[in-house]
């Protein structure tokens, strides 16, 4: 796979490395671990414009790792060059009827990249997960085994390549959403599973962040088998607030689930089915924030689902514009007020934000990811020492 | 395990007094006859009694214990209720045994956010009891759940039969509490989904009780399916019954349970339960569906057409629930069947890529026949989570360790071929010394390093899981080589 347009785009500046195999790859971070440089690792460059900018580390160009390795339906199990394009893989999942379940969130569109830049390696490090996560599980959820370089300039392996697996630790999940600061991951494995069939979506109208929270978690709560639940506010354009909820499967299967819905909902109102193509639409209009996209700076908000509604009434009197996946337990703010404001907001509600788009200056004040309590930061800290030793992944992305 | 510390042993005496100290009346057992129930866990063949036993109630107990042993050095093995196969909980004779029995509370149930929050000591079982009424269950269901401990279905990441479609004990935890060995209360996770730094409950879930010790869980709960059909099948060989499971996922339809059985297993089962299973048949698969009834049905007479397109002898679908657990009751039954076969069986947990199953087994067939002794199958089928039985008898000099061979050769096929070294059962001390056969030693001092991070001292569980104890500084040091590695062109995975 040909990364060439990573010396022509104008976002990529300065020095940039591109090892081509494992040695080259380690020896290179044994080189900065001697020398005291810092490796910025890039993927596709779709998540670039996320946490602090970085000054003067050494770009890696992981490019040289692209590639199908193995993939064998029958046993839902796939290996990839850690630099594979996500859109490849998921073509090729798409050809057998098959998917990543938890439906990876693409940061190019509200990031600035350009579409069709994410690897899956990009998505491993960042561990985010899209609508379907409330039902499947996410990236970490997925991840089967990897192999890697770490900061101490060492190619390891961990996990394996079955579905069931628990020998030693479970370094895959700490791979998971570790933003490369552990290691740079050169193979993935992962989980595959069957694609549903047929899909429909039930669309409750006109319900306020509270009734919204109600209705999703009686229909999680339900038969139904939901996979997804969302909810997108009124619009200052008139559109009404739209509660919507995604059953999947085989078409017998669904019709039946739908119908158990519309009965179950009954007193949210008159439960509709969203017909294609808006269904699709509000649904990939979730995967790239299309409400918010005007907004300038976005907060990724994780909280347990029935404290949504809580986030919301701290913020929105201030301002704030939003809307809910996973059943109200991820609350997408559009919000430049103050960002202690929405930490704050977060904690109460006893979960965490993260700041996903913001302009250079902001990034470079607040950190992406919500400090952690003191024991469990000297914790993590000891972690990344352990497989990077000199900080060699450290760039100040992340203070 | 490692040689005890004859400094510590000398003194039993004070430790037993400071522990009495923190947790009194008789959560401190210090007499023989009070510590041989800690012996041994589910793996018998290994037993060692406590140097003490302690069973504290409280976090702040917990977390007062593991302060003093940290500060003298002493070591500490955690046990829920002592129902690992891998030998996870046995006791070191150096060591204090801290048993997590009395936290046996459901501390909170949230439907809305449908959550579970309990103390470790509560059984698996106990959590789905405690939210059926509302329709709810816990998904993780490992055979032992009548007696196993949810903190040590996390310390393991207990498996099951439903976990091709539900997943294994870490899909199912969203947040834990836990003490370290120097006494500090940390909490991982919490009731939303995603953490806020790193994953470290990922890693502490199935970390075999070596990392830190499990106060409290916070674990996910789901609807319970509104169906469950099964169907039994029996082929005229294992390749049949195989190619019949991966053209079932091939059809999109991920089953809640797949069993199947090799011709041994069928035969002691059925003679011991009387189930109803084909005793003409060479392999015999059990396939569960569940969710809608709108799903099941037609998704039964989707797999009978499928078993019948790969030659299936015989085809029945449970009619009603009582025939479904029927059904169920001859797997279910199929370990304690081997009693009729040999005084002992040891139970084996690798996993291996499906497509490789007939090779496997024609080769375990080879091996039963070097080593002398016989060997049936059940295992779960659609995750290629193998559980030979092998048979022997203790009492005749010699073959608990020709069976302890056997597996061990088992256990290197399956790597052999691709797969791992356990499925569910966790490495404990029994797999400790093969993990060489799946991991470098590069592999595993990147492991290591994170049981440093979280233990230093090494004074948790220790002698389990890595076959060689590093001390940490020594594994802290780096060397570098000029970037090269030893076999770079040798294939890792």
């Amino acid at each position: 796979m040909a990364t060439g347009r990573m010396q022509t785009d104008p976002m990529e500046t300065g020095d940039v490395r591109r090892p081509g195999s494992v040695p080259e790859l380690a020896a290179l971070i044994a080189e900065a671990a001697r020398s005291g440089a810092r490796l910025e690792l890039r993927g596709g460059g779709s998540k670039a414009a996320f946490g602090a900018p970085v000054h003067g580390a050494l770009r890696v160009d992981m490019g040289g790792f692209a590639g199908l390795i193995d993939y064998d339906p029958a046993e839902l199990v796939l290996t990839a060059g850690a630099a594979t394009p996500l859109h490849e893989i998921e073509a090729l999942l798409a050809g057998e009827r098959q998917m990543l379940a938890f439906e990876p969130f693409d940061c190019a569109p509200i990031l600035g990249a350009a579409a069709g830049r994410s690897t899956i390696g990009g998505v491993i490090a960042s561990g985010l997960a899209g609508s379907r996560r409330l039902s499947r599980g996410s990236v970490r959820d997925h991840l089967l085994g990897f192999e890697a370089v770490s900061g101490r300039a060492e190619a390891f392996v961990a996990g394996g390549k079955v579905v069931k697996n628990v020998t030693g630790y479970d370094l895959p999940k700490l791979l998971c959403g570790s933003w490369g600061r552990l290691a740079a991951l050169t193979r993935v494995t992962l989980k595959v599973v069957p694609a549903g069939r047929a899909q429909a979506t039930q669309v409750l109208h006109g319900l306020d962040p509270g009734q919204a929270m109600q209705a999703m978690a009686l229909a999680m709560g339900s038969q139904a088998e939901v996979s997804a639940a969302a909810h997108c506010p009124a619009s200052p354009h008139g559109v009404r607030a739209c509660t919507a909820l995604r059953v999947e499967g085989f078409a017998p299967s669904v019709a039946a689930r739908c119908a158990a819905l519309q009965s179950a909902l009954q007193a949210f109102g008159s439960v509709e089915t969203l017909p294609e193509p808006e269904a699709g639409a509000f649904w990939s209009g979730l995967r790239t924030l299309a409400p918010l996209q005007d907004c300038a700076v976005l907060w990724r908000v994780n909280v347990p689902p029935s404290r949504g509604p809580a986030v919301i009434a701290a913020l929105e009197p201030v301002g704030a514009r939003w809307l809910f996946d996973w059943a109200g337990g991820l609350v997408w703010l559009g919000f430049d007020g103050d960002p202690s404001a929405v930490r704050a907001a977060a904690a109460s509600a006893g979960g965490h934000a993260m700041l996903v788009r913001a302009p250079e200056a902001l990034r470079a004040r607040v950190p992406a990811l919500q400090p952690l309590p003191a024991g469990v930061a000297a914790l993590e800290e000891r972690i990344r020492r352990a497989f990077d030793p000199q900080g060699v992944f450290e760039t100040g992305r992340f203070g | 395990m490692p040689e005890p510390d004859r400094a510590v042993l000398a003194r039993r005496r004070q430790i037993v007094a400071a522990l009495r100290a923190i947790v009194p009346g008789e959560a401190v057992i210090d007499h023989a006859d009070g510590l041989r129930p800690y012996e041994s866990d589910g793996l018998t063949a290994y037993r060692q009694p406590p140097m003490v036993v302690v069973l504290p109630d409280t976090t702040a107990q917990v977390a007062a214990v593991l302060r003093w042993c940290h500060a003298q050095g002493v070591k500490v093995v955690p046990r829920g209720a002592g129902t690992s196969l891998s030998g996870g909980a046995l006791p070191l004779a150096d060591g204090v045994l801290l048993g997590m029995a009395k936290f046996n509370r459901v501390l909170d149930i949230h439907y809305g956010d449908r959550v579970a929050v309990v103390q470790p000591g509560v059984t698996n079982l106990a959590v789905t009891r405690a939210v059926e009424e509302a329709g709810f269950y816990y998904a993780p269901d490992p055979s032992s759940q009548i007696a196993c401990s949810i903190g040590g279905n996390v310390a393991e990441n207990s498996g099951g039969v439903h976990c091709l479609k539900y997943g294994l004990t870490t899909n199912n935890v969203l947040g834990v509490e836990i003490v370290m060995m120097d006494g500090q209360v940390l909490r991982l996770g919490g009731r939303q989904l995603d953490p806020a730094g790193l994953d470290l409950l990922g890693v502490l879930v199935g970390s075999e009780g070596l990392l830190a010790v499990i106060t409290e869980v916070t674990v996910r709960i789901l609807p319970r399916p509104q169906a469950a059909r099964a169907l039994l099948i029996g082929f005229p060989g294992v390749e049949s019954a195989g190619q019949c499971v991966a053209d079932i996922i091939s059809a999109g339809i991920i089953p809640a349970g797949m069993e199947m059985m090799d011709r041994l297993a069928i035969h002691a089962a059925e003679a011991f339960v009387h189930a109803g299973y084909p005793l003409d048949v060479e392999a015999l698969l059990i396939v569960e569906l569940d969710g809608p009834l709108a799903e099941c049905d037609p998704l039964i007479d989707e797999v009978e057409r499928i078993a019948h397109r790969n030659g299936a002898m015989s085809c029945r679908s449970s009619g009603s629930e009582a025939e479904r657990l029927r059904f169920w009751a001859g797997r279910k039954a199929a370990f304690p069947a081997m009693g009729r076969l040999a005084p002992d069986y040891y139970c084996m947990d690798g996993t291996i890529p499906r497509r490789r199953l007939p090779e496997v087994l024609r080769r375990m067939a080879q091996l039963s026949a070097e080593h002398g002794l016989g060997v049936a199958n059940v295992f779960h089928a659609g995750d290629g989570n193998l559980h030979p039985l092998i048979l022997y008898d203790a009492n005749v000099p010699g073959q608990l360790e020709r069976a302890e061979q056997f597996g061990a050769d088992i256990l290197r096929l399956c790597v052999e071929v691709g797969g791992v070294l356990t499925g569910e059962h966790g490495v404990g001390v029994e797999k400790r010394d093969l993990m060489p056969v799946m991991f470098s030693e590069v592999d595993l001092a990147h492991q290591q390093r994170v049981k440093c991070a979280f233990d230093p001292q090494l004074l948790l569980n220790p002698g389990k899981v890595f076959p060689t104890l590093h001390r940490c500084a020594e594994l802290g040091r780096m060397h570098i080589h000029a970037g090269q590695l030893p076999f770079p062109d040798l294939p890792r995975f």
